[in-house]
């Protein structure tokens, strides 16, 4: 551990999704910033579980920011989408009404999302929404269609973010967990586990720690609440089983139980919303993964239930007025706050980045950058190559041609690529959250010894030292006998 | 494009005796196609003995075994690819493949065999509550890791399901200087052979806690322990019963999955019990020239019966080459599981096809001591075994002879039954 000082102009805190966005469009600047992330990668908190999906702007409040960075976002995904090559599709979102009394609910969903601004929605009858989605339960009487939802890979999105933003010269420091924040003549100190911090300007986005850091330097407190989403995650055979995103009508606890497919072709269900006091309750409950079960067929008939291959719980940031929290604090100068990022959080995000660089931009008067590069390669899928392309590749590097995860048919190349591109994977999740080896239906039974052998060879370490996500997930304990 | 008559996906076990039984039997142009580094499939990692008792009369463990079939391979020139997926088979029995040498390629196939082997049904199919940290593995992934390659993956045991691989391993990991505190299963009977319980768990004094189950899991980063509960006759917990157990690993044997991914390619009729492909008495697929044998049948627990059945299966692959096959459709007798008899392979009958004895393999779906197997031709008991008990852990056959069936011309259906005296 150094006590050096490091001296910064910007610095994030968080690489979720909100501090990677914020972090790509501030690297369009001339800037010296830096991601502090207490994770030992970008996404590991609740920006890696959730719904994954863009929503269309259907519930959020009309006025309120949530619904004017929601509609944004949704708008910037596609082109995002393209620049970054992450993986998102519009697939369309119905919320559904199972009875005559949710009616007047549907009907003011209608009229909120009409002056959100949200484009292209109808109301659908019984008839069309059985012609859209054969599945679904025959209690449902109408529907809101909106075509214009979306469904992302939030790892991909956020990983993305982040690479463009590093390859642009942002700095990412990893492990490092910010413990105290001081308030200097000039900006602010940092303490962290791995020494002190210095900076003009601090950019909030620690998710559910985002009131424990807002608290540190303003009078005027903030709460946010864990509030936890279960789900269970679906084999690819059973990815067809709908089409849109499938929601019910919302209710106290915000949307629901959704259906929904995947990016890439998994059926996903859930979540749940229970609040608590632990801001690290990533634990799945038996009441939990029973309410999924149940509240799922609701909406959707014949779910495969069978078809399981996992589930997971994450933490939404839920502030106490449900409403995003993004501006300088008003007892703090140059610390900028992007708290209660929940749903549609992730849908926000693009829109999220952009407006707290623009904050930064303004007050520090920054200047653009001529070599920006705006544009970014994800790791490359030879799935979606031609046979002949394939054959190609395979010629030039032939680790493209030997697989490692039969389930989802990702080849050594590919692992080979998370690892050594910028922010590379350190670690069983973080080549899983970049490539998807070890998320298919065997859930890594094949493949993680395979891909442990890659992670050692690329990154010079000893199978003993590899993780399943980070230094305190080690694998394998020792060698055979070394305690007899 | 490369062309050969047979075609095997998988040079384990099973498409191993498929490839030497298919020589034998006079077709030369074989090729076995295997993704992983050497042949042997799983055999590889199963270093314990008790192989081969049925068909070498000796005790072998998992590689000796493998490299009996291994060294007739070789011996009799049988070709071989290692290091090669084979990613997709075409309904004109294309079969498309992969590997870092020939990049990606084709091969035409006049009948393919396969034998795929399973898969381990991983902790999420389960839907266990609980933290996903480090320190959760399948029984075989454990066991690839120590076997294979020498690494401990843990120091205080806990295993969930006492199928083989799990009892295996429980004896594997207290060898290699693990403590093992406590193998669960979920129902009220071991899914694993009977000699291995003795063998692995009573010799070591490991607990077996039947109608038990891992209710909750503990741990953020590394597991701390799991929480254990009895269950009710319908498998659900029992409140109160729960018991906290500090450990910081958790093998899982529930249950293996055969793995049909390109059986589904090919929208081959599947057999929801089994989850493998829909068969005939020559191990015929719904799609002609298409064979299956082994794991990727049906899950076995004896090799034995695999090597055995693969080499059904190679034999009957070169009579459909050589046009020996009659294909009598309308003569078909189907085979019906009933009262405790799960499924049987195969599921019908062409009796033009058949040798002099065909093997019928199955499982029943709960303990019954004190029965009888029966089978009936239509409503006529023309077999009946005395078993002083049957297992759902333990495969059972019954063997059905041409000569028997040649006296009931009419036969429109053969029942298996499980009856009490």
């Amino acid at each position: 551990m150094t006590q050096t000082e490091k001296i910064y102009d910007v610095i994030i805190i968080g690489g979720g999704v909100s501090g990677a966005a914020t972090a790509r469009e501030l690297s369009r600047y001339k800037v010296n910033a830096c991601v502090l992330e207490k994770e030992e990668d970008v996404c590991c908190g609740t920006s890696k579980a959730n719904s994954g999906i863009v929503h269309s702007g259907v519930d959020a409040a009309h006025g309120s920011l949530m619904a004017k960075l929601n509609v944004l976002g949704s708008e910037m995904m596609e082109d995002l989408s393209k620049e970054l090559d992450f993986a998102y599709r519009r697939n369309g979102s119905l919320i559904v009404c199972r009875g005559e009394e949710d009616l007047p609910v549907l009907q003011k969903l209608y009229e909120n999302s009409m002056k959100n601004g949200v484009k292209e929605l109808r109301i659908l009858t019984q008839e069309e929404v059985r012609a859209l989605e054969p599945n679904i339960a025959d209690e449902v009487i109408a529907a809101v269609y909106a075509p214009t939802g979306g469904i992302v890979c939030p790892f991909e999105l956020n990983i993305a973010l982040a690479e463009n933003a590093n390859v642009n010269g942002v700095v990412f420091k990893f492990n490092t967990e910010v413990t105290d924040i001081r308030k200097e003549d000039d900006g602010y100190e940092l303490y962290t586990n791995k020494g002190v911090y210095r900076t003009r300007y601090v950019v909030n986005a620690a998710g559910v720690y985002a009131d424990k850091f807002h608290n540190m330097v303003s009078a005027k407190k903030i709460h946010i609440t864990p509030r936890r989403g279960e789900y269970c995650l679906l084999d690819q055979a059973a990815g067809e089983h709908v089409n849109c995103t499938i929601f019910g009508c919302p209710g106290k606890f915000g949307k629901g139980i959704l259906v929904t497919p995947t990016v890439h072709g998994n059926l996903l269900i859930g979540p749940t919303a229970s609040d608590l006091e632990d801001k690290e309750a990533v634990s799945t409950t038996a009441e939990g993964l029973g309410e999924v079960i149940a509240k799922s067929g609701l909406n959707v008939k014949n779910l495969p239930y069978r078809q399981v291959i996992t589930s997971f719980a994450g933490l939404r940031a839920h502030e106490d007025g449900h409403e995003f929290i993004i501006g300088e604090v008003e007892d703090a100068k140059g610390f900028i706050d992007c708290a209660g990022i929940e749903s549609p959080g992730l849908t926000s995000a693009p829109a999220i980045g952009k407006m707290v660089a623009d904050i930064l931009k303004d007050k520090m008067g920054l200047e653009e950058k001529e070599d920006f590069i705006a544009t970014r390669k994800g790791v490359l899928h030879p799935k979606d190559l031609t046979k002949e392309e394939r054959k190609q590749l395979i010629k030039e590097h032939p680790a493209y041609g030997t697989i490692i995860c039969r389930c989802e048919m990702i080849s050594e190349g590919e692992i080979m690529d998370a690892i050594r591109r910028p922010i590379g994977a350190k670690s069983l999740d973080g080549v899983k959250r970049r490539t998807r080896a070890g998320m298919g239906r065997c859930q890594a039974g094949f493949c993680s010894p395979r891909t442990m052998e890659i992670l050692a060879r690329e990154l010079g370490k000893e199978m003993s030292e590899i993780t399943k996500s980070g230094e305190k997930s080690k694998i394998i304990v020792g060698t055979n006998k070394d305690s007899l | 494009m490369k062309s050969y008559d047979i075609v095997i996906v998988g040079g384990g076990p099973a498409g191993l005796a498929a490839a030497v039984s298919a020589k034998e039997n006079g077709i030369d142009s074989i090729l076995v196609l295997e993704r992983d580094k050497e042949l042997g499939g799983i055999l590889n990692q199963c270093i314990h003995n008790g192989f081969g008792l049925h068909t070498f009369k000796e005790e072998l463990t998992g590689p000796e075994y493998a490299g009996r079939f291994i060294e007739k391979t070789e011996a009799l020139g049988i070709e071989c690819m290692l290091h090669t997926m084979v990613m997709d088979i075409s309904k004109d029995k294309v079969v498309t493949a992969m590997n870092s040498e020939e990049g990606l390629f084709e091969i035409q196939a006049k009948a393919i065999i396969l034998a795929m082997g399973c898969r381990e049904r991983p902790r999420g199919a389960l839907n266990i509550p609980g933290y996903r940290p480090a320190g959760i593995f399948t029984a075989g992934t454990a066991q690839r890791l120590v076997n294979m390659e020498g690494y401990l993956p843990g120091r205080e045991v806990v295993i969930l399901g006492s199928g083989d691989i799990g009892l295996i391993m429980a004896r594997r990991m207290t060898l290699e200087g693990a403590k093992v505190k406590v193998v669960a299963e979920l129902m009220p009977y071991s899914g694993g052979l009977k000699r291995n319980i003795v063998q692995c768990l009573d010799d070591y004094g490991i607990p077996l806690k039947l109608s038990h189950t891992v209710v909750d899991i503990d741990g953020k980063d590394r597991l701390k322990g799991v929480t254990l509960a009895q269950v009710d006759d319908r498998g659900k917990p029992v409140g109160g019963t729960e018991e906290y157990i500090p450990c910081d690993t958790l093998l899982l044997s529930v249950g293996l999955i055969p793995e049909n991914e390109l059986s589904r390619g090919l929208d081959l009729e599947m057999e929801c019990m089994t989850n493998g492909p829909v068969v005939n008495e020559s191990l015929e697929t719904s799609m002609e020239g298409v064979f299956a044998c082994g794991n990727v049948l049906h899950v076995h627990d004896l090799v034995d019966f695999v090597s055995k059945e693969a080499a059904m299966a190679g034999k009957s692959a070169v009579r459909y080459i050589k046009g020996e096959t009659i294909n009598a459709k309308e003569h078909r007798i189907d085979l019906i599981p009933e009262e405790g008899v799960r499924y049987t392979v195969p599921k019908y009958i062409r009796p033009e096809n058949m040798d002099d004895v065909l093997t019928v393999r199955f499982r029943v779906g709960a303990v019954v001591k004190n029965c009888f197997i029966s089978t009936y031709f239509d409503d006529k008991c023309v077999m009946k075994r005395k078993r002083p008990i049957v297992a759902p852990g333990e495969m059972e056959e019954v063997k059905i002879l041409k000569s028997k069936l040649a006296e009931y011309p009419d036969t429109k259906k053969i029942t298996i039954k499980i009856e009490k005296e």
